[in-house]
């Protein structure tokens, strides 16, 4: 991997911030940068195709139904899913987990019901259950994490004989960084009938994903972590569940007939696409996954496990800085941290003046930072256009934030 | 970086003056800003005219956070509950001497929020307050 082509790729690496700084980009798990195609990709809709999809009987509806298509299909491919029909384009992660919350949740569980998450879950695949547990009165248990920050698999399965009726968790801590093996989770869950429900946001941009292999009954992620558009994102679903659940929105294209008396719902998955959908991001997520696919999954995981390596060892001589998260070969390119009486906002801040952008806070993991007595950390995040510059960049940043608080 | 971060703000962060807590107090309020995880106390002891005999701040923040409130309960020793009510936003920005971006205003107004809600014995802080 060429990453000074890869940099070439992505115009915003090209600019000089506070006063001719290079950008030092370390913020890719809030969000990633874009590269040029899928900016232009979207352009070309707009300027050449743009009509509304479905239905229309023009060149320009047809083109853009096409193309919309066309994306839902490279995205299935993209992680691993055979029938694209099981792909539905929602706003974000953080929606596709509502609408299972909302939709399925709400059919098939009652009270008294047990659902499990873990310790590391970003708040997205933790305050949907709560409110449904509320409605619902249903019970929510936590699969702890062991003291290097990886899922306490023994207590998984001591939670397992409380027969939850889900298994919600993470393929990847945007915390901790922890990788967990969902396959061996969901094999788990599966034996005691559960459905199993994985946040892919930070899996999908980083890693290969085989969701078909993995056999997760919904999966969900995000365009923009994936060098795609904000606005857009994929819920995953069995198509017997997706099925099964009622419809989310109600409106124009989730509908097959309407009638004064009442409606029948679409095939999956319109059924769960009301009203215009976000077509221009579509294309442009389709865009980032063939962006993503001619540079390699494989070959991004390496450089950032690589990057991560160096990386740790580089910071863990810096002192009185602990890293949060297991080793390594654990993780993906994640990596927070604290430092002995600084706070992360006064980290994050001094490093801004040199142009490295680090996110400090909670990260939207509350639980996570309250079991690790932390009131929050400072994170650095990794990404393909991310290269050893920007590890020793980020190390003499982090050097001279110790040296103003001396 | 030199003007936020200026040899004043550390000294006030790393070695506060008001940092603990009073035997007895008669106004006392606690919040925290969830966002950063930040949290603080303010005790105040008045005398029979109702002037502040003196303050303490206890908790956790950032630099600018605990500067802030430092510098600010420095500030207010000898003034009157009446004369804290007053207190506005500037006063703040004119203790710590910097400008701040709208995120790390609200570590620096941490504790003209708590000490609004304390004097005005508030059961909840009040940003409007602030």
């Amino acid at each position: 991997m060429n990453i000074s082509k890869i940099k070439e790729d992505f115009p915003i690496l090209e600019r000089k911030i506070h006063n001719g700084m290079r950008l030092v980009y370390l913020d890719s798990a809030a969000t990633s940068q874009k590269p040029r195609s899928i900016v232009q990709a979207m352009d070309n809709f707009y300027n050449q195709n743009n009509a509304n999809v479905h239905r229309g009987i023009h060149l320009l509806a047809e083109e853009a139904t096409q193309k919309y298509e066309l994306a839902r299909s490279k995205i299935a491919n993209f992680v691993g899913v055979r029938d694209s029909s099981q792909i539905i384009f929602t706003r974000n992660t953080t929606e596709s987990i509502n609408i299972i919350a909302r939709t399925w949740g709400r059919k098939f569980l009652d009270e008294g019901d047990v659902i499990l998450t873990t310790e590391m879950e970003h708040h997205s695949n933790i305050v949907p259950w709560f409110s449904l547990a509320e409605e619902r009165n249903l019970s929510i248990k936590f699969i702890q994490i062991t003291n290097e920050g990886k899922l306490d698999l023994k207590h998984y399965q001591s939670l397992l004989k409380l027969n939850p009726k889900v298994v919600a968790f993470t393929h990847m801590s945007n915390v901790l960084g922890t990788i967990n093996p969902a396959k061996q989770i969901i094999e788990s869950a599966h034996k005691i009938g559960a459905i199993t429900i994985v946040d892919g946001a930070q899996s999908a941009p980083h890693f290969l994903v085989r969701i078909d292999d993995l056999d997760a009954d919904f999966y969900a992620f995000s365009a923009h972590k994936m060098c795609g558009p904000t606005g857009i994102g994929v819920l995953f679903g069995k198509k017997d569940l997706l099925e099964k659940m009622p419809p989310f929105l109600g409106g124009g294209d989730m509908i097959r007939k309407v009638t004064f008396n009442g409606f029948s719902t679409n095939s999956i998955p319109y059924k769960f696409e009301a009203g215009t959908p976000a077509i221009a991001q579509a294309i442009g997520f389709g865009a980032a996954v063939d962006y993503l696919s001619s540079i390699g999954m494989e070959n991004i995981f390496a450089h950032e496990q690589a990057l991560v390596s160096y990386a740790m060892e580089l910071l863990s001589d810096i002192p009185g800085l602990k890293i949060i998260g297991p080793s390594a070969e654990y993780r993906g390119g994640i990596i927070s941290f604290v430092i002995d009486q600084i706070h992360p906002h006064d980290v994050a801040q001094i490093l801004d003046e040199f142009g490295i952008a680090v996110r400090a806070g909670h990260h939207c993991a509350m639980p996570l930072h309250e079991k690790l007595h932390l009131a929050a950390s400072t994170r650095a995040s990794l990404y393909l256009y991310n290269s050893r510059d920007d590890i020793d960049e980020l190390k003499k940043g982090l050097l001279r934030v110790c040296k103003v608080f001396e | 970086m030199d003007d936020l971060y200026r040899e004043i703000i550390i000294d006030h962060y790393k070695n506060p003056q008001h940092k603990g807590k009073l035997d007895e107090s008669d106004f006392s309020f606690e919040d925290e800003n969830p966002l950063c995880g930040d949290r603080l106390q303010i005790e105040l002891r008045v005398d029979e005219n109702q002037n502040v005999l003196d303050a303490k701040f206890d908790g956790h923040g950032c630099a600018i956070s605990i500067s802030a409130a430092d510098l600010l309960l420095d500030s207010i020793i000898g003034k009157s509950i009446e004369d804290l009510k007053k207190l506005q936003k500037k006063d703040i920005l004119d203790l710590l001497g910097i400008e701040l971006s709208p995120v790390r205003l609200k570590c620096a107004l941490l504790s003209l929020k708590v000490l609004k809600a304390a004097v005005y014995e508030l059961q909840e802080a009040n940003d409007d307050l602030t």
